[in-house]
């Protein structure tokens, strides 16, 4: 009791942290043509690689410098949130109702759905996650949606372990047979009795994965596989930075913190929403 | 008390809280003579089993222990340094814990855990160990000493693996046991071979025992003292053999009144007057205020 | 006299044997039910005692069909239960309902005590006039009505025994499964909710086998009682003739074995034979 006291306490400085930060990129990306001081794609040679603005030779209205194509950093990863927010959401929640509507089903059922889905599982993680991605956003051309299947196609696998192990101890609980008792059918009791009790799994997996479908995105921006339009992405503004990071060093390290503190803030959001919405840990 | 023989264990006026300030020991006091059963009864949040961990020195690090003295053998516990501390209760307690299966470690031997200690704590060499454990697995009635030496945990049933604690605690030759509901987890006929067992090895080796348990049954059969505890506080104590023959304080009297009893069934399983607890809640309330004053 | 609510002939139950499960392949079956043969009558409280492994709980949990057995036959109110599939249990399960050991698991963490006792007869066509059953059933087992819209966690071990006792009489059932409901409780709160199951069987004529592993406790709530040891029955008679004359000698060891509170210096000495 008391270390779930304690545990609970301690989420909450990590849950206004991460939701702070995931708030406010969410509402960049949602206002971003408001927020973004300048046009992203407007390219000026009389601007390239101005600094951030603490250094000299900073221009007011570039916060955080230009690239190489004069290009304002800050605008571009502005609107780049767009790109990952709609990515995170998308794809994870895909993954999320296939892998744990799977995960459900094996851990309740058990027998014969459990081993189909259980050697699925198996098989499918056999592959190294980035190049199943690459191989399958090759298969079905760039673009944002192939992007969105691609990681949905992949991490499903992830809701399914969880949930099904979870789903497991939760179906060898009293409280499963005493809705038996109660005259309620197996779907019945898996959807009313057990679902409740996994569902912080779920919320805390669904942030995580978010997280991943940042990286993820990023990743195949990187090595210009995601969309093939010149909408600045994440990954793409980190591979050019990558290019002139001996001109420019603030091309590659502002979009590679924003990256590194967006997929963090995802995984430990989640964590934190499970840990003080647990009543079982209260 | 006499003033020659010195208590193998005399706790004065312990009081312990947690962080938010509540009372979990509320001055606590009481003394095991040596070679002395003392039985430590309660319901769950009495505290009785916080006394137990106390003495040993593993008390959760929520709890934290304001006021009172322990002393060991004479020794005060709270002025010694932390390792020479670890170092005496090491030497001089052992525990005989609840759950038998927990408390053995899953992926090794019984033997070695058993000798483990020996060598560690008490620097014995391996093969004197040896030699002692396998007296003390005579004594507590294992007839195939090498079998179980080799046996994991769960390849034991619930009574041999509880006999192999109870001989792992007598090996060192502690001069105080910590017997922490020991038979609680068990059916009554291994019960009563345990308690038997126990009480046995107690009188052979004069060892004090510290017997905590919320069984008054238990409680009649294995000890000649008894403190009765309620919210953390020592609500009666008595000669065990006087406690049963004139429970003195509502609280006792209650319990033993609840207690159920096959050979009188409708004198006993009387549910706790609400007055009882009523006046408990009062009593503990004003110790609470006493205590506080000089405490600001 | 009447018919007996319950009767059982030749009852087997076979489960996994994990213990002897190959690497791999399926482990074998044993039985741990070994052809019981008793009935339960009508409007009565039997006690079904034993120590752990004696295969009691899975009687309980073979009558109320939540195992199905694998020989014998279970005779319910008339009717053969036996083998009957979850769909046709599901009408008899009104009837047929279950007091846990455990309310801690046995109750939903995340439903409110309203919603926990709701269930029942919400799928038991008794979803008409809820609030007022729940509220009935509520005072029923003495719990305030406010404890309808409060979660597991927020109760005492005592009150939630009671929700469980609320929630498998909210039906008024022919037969109730008590397994071990007073085992995780202090002696004060046993005593409370023993009282309590003791008046509401007596007022409802409620038909009850009474799982526990404590005799005394059997003997003050069961008008008969079923000894069991390693998936059979020891003996089987009237409350008062097993304690006071028992026949067999492993029924005398049990009664001998109970720690009763009053001192008696013989009880520990060393018995003649060594145990085993």
């Amino acid at each position: 009791m008391d270390e779930a006291r304690i545990s609970r306490h301690g989420s909450g400085a990590r849950l206004w942290l991460a939701g702070g930060w995931l708030l406010l990129a969410l509402l960049a990306a949602i206002f971003a043509p408001l927020v973004a001081p300048q046009d992203p794609l407007a390219q000026d040679l009389m601007f390239e690689r101005l600094p951030p603005f603490w250094m000299s030779g900073s221009e007011p209205g570039f916060w955080l410098g230009t690239d190489s194509l004069g290009r304002d950093l800050l605008s571009r990863l502005v609107f780049g949130a767009r790109i990952a927010f709609i990515v995170a959401f998308a794809a994870a929640l895909a993954a999320c109702l296939v892998g744990s509507t799977l995960g459900l089903i094996a851990g309740y059922f058990g027998g014969w759905a459990d081993r189909i889905i259980s050697r699925i599982v198996d098989v499918w993680m056999a592959f190294p996650p980035v190049l199943f991605a690459i191989l399958l956003v090759a298969v079905l051309g760039t673009g944002l949606s192939s992007v969105i299947i691609a990681i949905a196609v992949i991490d499903w696998t992830r809701f399914c372990r969880v949930i099904r192990a979870e789903t497991m101890g939760q179906a060898r609980m009293d409280y499963v047979e005493n809705a038996r008792i109660a005259g309620y059918g197996r779907i019945g009791i898996m959807l009313r009795e057990v679902l409740p009790n996994v569902v912080p799994s779920i919320v805390a997996l669904l942030s995580l994965e978010m997280g991943i479908a940042v990286i993820v995105e990023a990743i195949l921006s990187f090595v210009n596989l995601s969309i093939s339009t010149d909408d600045p992405t994440w990954g793409g503004i980190i591979a050019e930075g990558r290019l002139s990071i001996h001109q420019a060093w603030w091309v590659l390290v502002f979009p590679l913190v924003t990256l590194i503190l967006t997929v963090l803030s995802f995984s430990q959001f989640g964590e934190a929403l499970k840990a003080r919405f647990d009543p079982v840990l209260r | 008390m006499s003033a020659v023989v010195k208590p193998c264990l005399d706790i004065r006026s312990l009081s312990a809280v947690l962080p938010n300030g509540q009372r979990v020991l509320r001055s606590v006091s009481l003394s095991v003579q040596p070679g002395e059963v003392r039985a430590l009864v309660g319901e769950s949040g009495a505290g009785k089993t916080m006394i137990g961990k106390a003495v040993l020195g593993v008390l959760p690090t929520s709890v934290r222990i304001v006021e009172g003295d322990m002393l060991l053998e004479g020794e005060d516990l709270g002025r010694l340094q932390p390792k020479a501390r670890r170092t005496l209760i090491g030497a001089r307690t052992a525990l005989i814990p609840q759950d038998p299966l927990t408390a053995l470690n899953p992926s090794r031997r019984i033997g070695p855990q058993m000798t483990d200690r020996l060598v560690r704590i008490l620097g014995w060499s391996g093969q004197r160990a040896e030699t002692r454990i396998r007296q003390l697995l005579d004594e507590v009635q294992i007839r195939d000493p090498d079998r179980v030496t080799k046996s994991y945990p769960h390849e034991l049933s619930g009574g041999m693996r509880q006999r192999v604690l109870i001989a792992a605690a007598f090996a060192a030759e502690p001069r105080l046991i910590v017997a922490d509901e020991p038979t609680t987890a068990l059916d009554v006929t291994v019960q009563k071979q345990i308690l038997r067992l126990i009480a046995q090895l107690q009188r052979e080796h004069g060892t004090a025992i510290l017997f905590v348990t919320h069984d008054l049954g238990v409680v009649a059969k294995i000890s000649q003292k008894v403190s009765v505890l309620y919210a953390g506080k020592v609500v009666e104590e008595a000669e065990t053999a006087d406690l049963f023959a004139a429970p003195q304080h509502p609280y006792t009297r209650a319990l033993m009144a609840a207690t159920p009893r096959y050979t009188d069934p409708f004198a006993s399983l009387k549910p706790v007057d609400e007055a009882v607890l009523a006046g408990l809640a009062a009593e503990i309330a004003a110790a609470d205020q006493a205590w506080r004053r000089p405490h600001g | 006299m009447a018919e007996p609510l319950f009767s059982v002939r030749g009852l087997k139950v076979a489960l996994p044997d994990m213990t002897r499960k190959p690497l791999i392949g399926r482990a074998p079956m044993a039985d741990i039910l070994k052809g019981l043969d008793f009935d339960l009558p009508r409007g009565s409280v039997t006690g079904i005692v034993g120590e752990s492994g004696s295969g009691k709980s899975t009687l309980g949990r073979a009558l109320v069909r939540l195992l199905e057995p694998s020989a014998g036959s279970i005779v319910f109110d008339g009717r053969d239960i036996t083998h009957l599939p979850e769909a046709k249990l599901r009408p008899l399960r009104r009837n047929l309902q279950m007091i846990f050991q455990d309310p801690m698991s046995s109750l939903n963490p995340r439903r409110t005590i309203f919603s926990i006792i709701a269930a029942p007869l919400r799928q038991n066509g008794l979803g008409d006039n809820l609030k007022a059953r729940v509220a009935e059933a509520l005072q029923r087992v003495g719990l305030p009505q406010s404890f309808a819209s409060r979660y597991r966690h927020e109760l005492s071990g005592g009150q939630r025994q009671r929700v469980g006792i609320a929630r498998a009489l909210a039906l008024a059932p022919k037969f109730v499964l008590a397994d071990e409901i007073v085992s995780g409780l202090d002696v004060s709160t046993q005593a409370q909710i023993l009282t309590l199951l003791e008046r509401l069987a007596a007022e409802m004529g409620l038909t009850i086998a009474f799982i526990s592993h404590d005799l005394s406790v059997i003997r003050r709530l069961c008008r008969q009682v079923i000894v069991m040891r390693e998936g059979a029955i020891v003996e089987a008679s009237a409350t008062d003739a097993l304690f006071d004359n028992p026949q067999q000698a492993y029924t005398r060891d049990l009664l001998a074995a109970i720690p009763l509170p009053e001192i008696d210096a013989d009880w520990l000495l060393p018995a003649a034979k060594a145990p085993t």
